[in-house]
């Protein structure tokens, strides 16, 4: 749970408020509490005089927005089939060691979830992923210790 | 133009004078415009081949004054990266084919819609934008792009889809016709353009239609930037001429075992070793928006099949039973086929299901899902069973 406050007017107002303002608003809330909860959902709706429904019904269909509790760092491996030949599933078994959590999960702390994702275009320098929106090339299982530590230091 | 060797290229990632080209272009009118295109015998670099130039006059023939030109940049294919850097290393000819486009087709208004998944690049490409509209402002050119990100979604890649996501809505692809160029983004009339199909107009008003006529063959003119990845020592994009085989693309990013090629990504096709030499990659062959991955004897094509099929399952919108039951069903089928629950001529099954899924899905995507499947349980039957 987060307290919106200001930020959906401060949305509706950069982006407008027509059916074409809704992806750019729920982005920019995305990109501030990194998922939509049912009450952001619903302010957004009032604000766009459509139903709350709409809302849902549009954000559901985006792997991005996200409308389950995610943590600060959403990190996305990916699984898609050069990935998946050069080692994903060593990535994703490091991260979740060093996490504890699995596929699918958010940490206690609410700082990380981890997911895997369709191909996020780097398959030249795979196994890739994201962290939130930073691409991350050519992994090893050493180098994503490395990765995630700098993100604990932060 | 340089022609380095036996056939690579470097068209798209030569450094032009933006302000010359649109100059150029700018004292031509629309239809010489539209005629230099036709003639090069471009055909859009994303993947389905519509020659660009009729594209261009279909949208220049509608009465609206409104019109857009809209940048497909939600590069989705597995396998496809080109996009990215061509944005990436010279997104000021993406601008400069837009803008050429909006004069060929009287359009004042671009929308690029970038996946989100190439967010990290968005700051600089609107940094190298307001340069770009400074510029048009020097020629006085009344011209202006803006950008849309996606959300994570393969189907926004498919026009329609694309611009109902730019609209606001779910990505959920539109019956056609009408066709966008009459009916498009806001369901005014729209050229949508792949990101590699604005930068090769730019050199082709650059060089001239009868210099790009060179490269290529009838079917497949000019040259195209693949995206090489798999089992290769060379991973990475290349510019080559089209018109070559399976063969020569594989001795030259070959690892020495390629035992199959996929060509065009998880919804384009595998083709097996033995006709390698046979096959050409183009559209008198097998067409492809520039993926391609190499897999050698180590990798099981029953892994390469269920890559897909699993990819194709969760990206299915799920609006048409076709492609929703469909892609799920070819899943679970080959899974039963893999365990033994089913005999193997199950996998006849499952083709004519493909076959179904061609005749009857909404759009491309439960239309080609059953390229990859197809092709890949014909040539490597006894990998899917044994």
């Amino acid at each position: 749970m987060y307290n919106t406050g200001n930020l959906v007017k401060e949305l509706t107002q950069k982006h407008g408020r027509k059916r074409e303002s809704l992806i750019p608003i729920l982005q920019g809330i995305v990109e501030k509490h990194n998922y939509l909860t049912d009450e952001a959902m619903v302010e957004v709706a009032k604000e766009l005089e459509i139903s709350a429904a709409e809302v849902y019904g549009t954000a559901s269909f985006y792997t991005f927005l996200d409308t389950q509790p995610r943590g600060k760092y959403v990190i996305r491996v990916c699984k898609t089939i050069t990935c998946s030949m050069k080692g994903k599933n060593d990535i994703v078994h490091t991260i979740e060691d060093m996490l504890k959590i699995r596929v699918g999960e958010t940490t206690s702390d609410r700082m990380f979830t981890l997911l895997e994702t369709n191909c996020i275009g780097w398959c030249h320098k795979a196994p890739a992923m994201l962290i939130n929106e930073i691409p991350y090339t050519e992994l090893t299982p050493e180098k994503v210790v490395e990765i995630l530590k700098s993100y604990l230091k932060k | 133009m340089t022609k380095q060797g036996l056939n690579k290229v470097d068209l798209i990632f030569e450094q032009v004078d933006a302000k010359e080209v649109l100059k150029k272009a700018n004292e031509m009118t629309g239809e010489e415009i539209i005629k230099q295109i036709l003639e090069s015998g471009l055909k859009g670099r994303g993947g389905a081949g519509f020659p660009t130039g009729l594209k261009w006059k279909y949208t220049a023939a509608e009465k609206d004054p409104e019109k857009y030109i809209v940048c497909n940049a939600d590069e989705g294919e597995p396998g496809t990266f080109k996009d990215r850097e061509i944005l990436d290393r010279v997104s000021y000819k993406v601008y400069a084919g837009m803008a050429i486009a909006g004069m060929a087709i009287g359009a004042r208004q671009g929308i690029v819609y970038l996946r989100g998944e190439y967010k990290f690049l968005l700051p600089k490409l609107l940094k190298e934008l307001d340069a770009f509209h400074k510029l048009l402002k020097e020629l006085g050119l009344d011209f202006t792009i803006s950008y849309r990100l996606g959300s994570g979604a393969y189907i926004c890649g498919e026009e329609s889809a694309l611009f109902e996501s730019i609209q606001g809505e779910r990505g959920e692809p539109r019956n056609k016709p009408p066709y966008p160029t009459s009916s498009g983004v806001f369901f005014k009339p729209t050229s949508i353009n792949n990101v590699e199909t604005l930068v090769t107009a730019v050199m082709i008003i650059h060089h001239g239609a009868e210099v790009y006529n060179q490269l290529g063959t009838k079917d497949s003119r000019g040259s195209k930037v693949f995206s090489v990845s798999g089992d290769t020592p060379t991973p990475g994009i290349f510019e080559l001429e089209l018109g070559m085989t399976v063969q020569q693309f594989v001795n030259e990013f070959g690892d020495g075992d390629t035992k199959a090629v996929q060509v065009g990504g998880a919804s384009g096709f595998c083709v097996p070793r033995k006709k390698f030499t046979e096959t050409i990659i183009g559209f008198e062959g097998v067409p492809t928006g520039g993926s391609m991955k190499l897999f050698n004897s180590s990798r099981s094509m029953y892994n390469v099949l269920h890559n897909y099929l699993d990819f194709f399952a969760e990206e299915s919108c799920g609006q048409c039973t076709p492609c929703r039951v469909g892609c799920q069903q070819l899943l679970k089928g080959i899974e039963k086929v893999k365990k033994g629950e089913v005999k193997s001529t199950y996998l006849n099954e499952l083709v004519k299901l493909a076959d179904t899924m061609k005749m009857a899905s909404k759009c491309g995507l439960g239309q080609s899902v059953g390229n990859a499947f197809k092709s890949i349980v014909e040539n490597f039957r006894e990998e899917i069973i044994y």
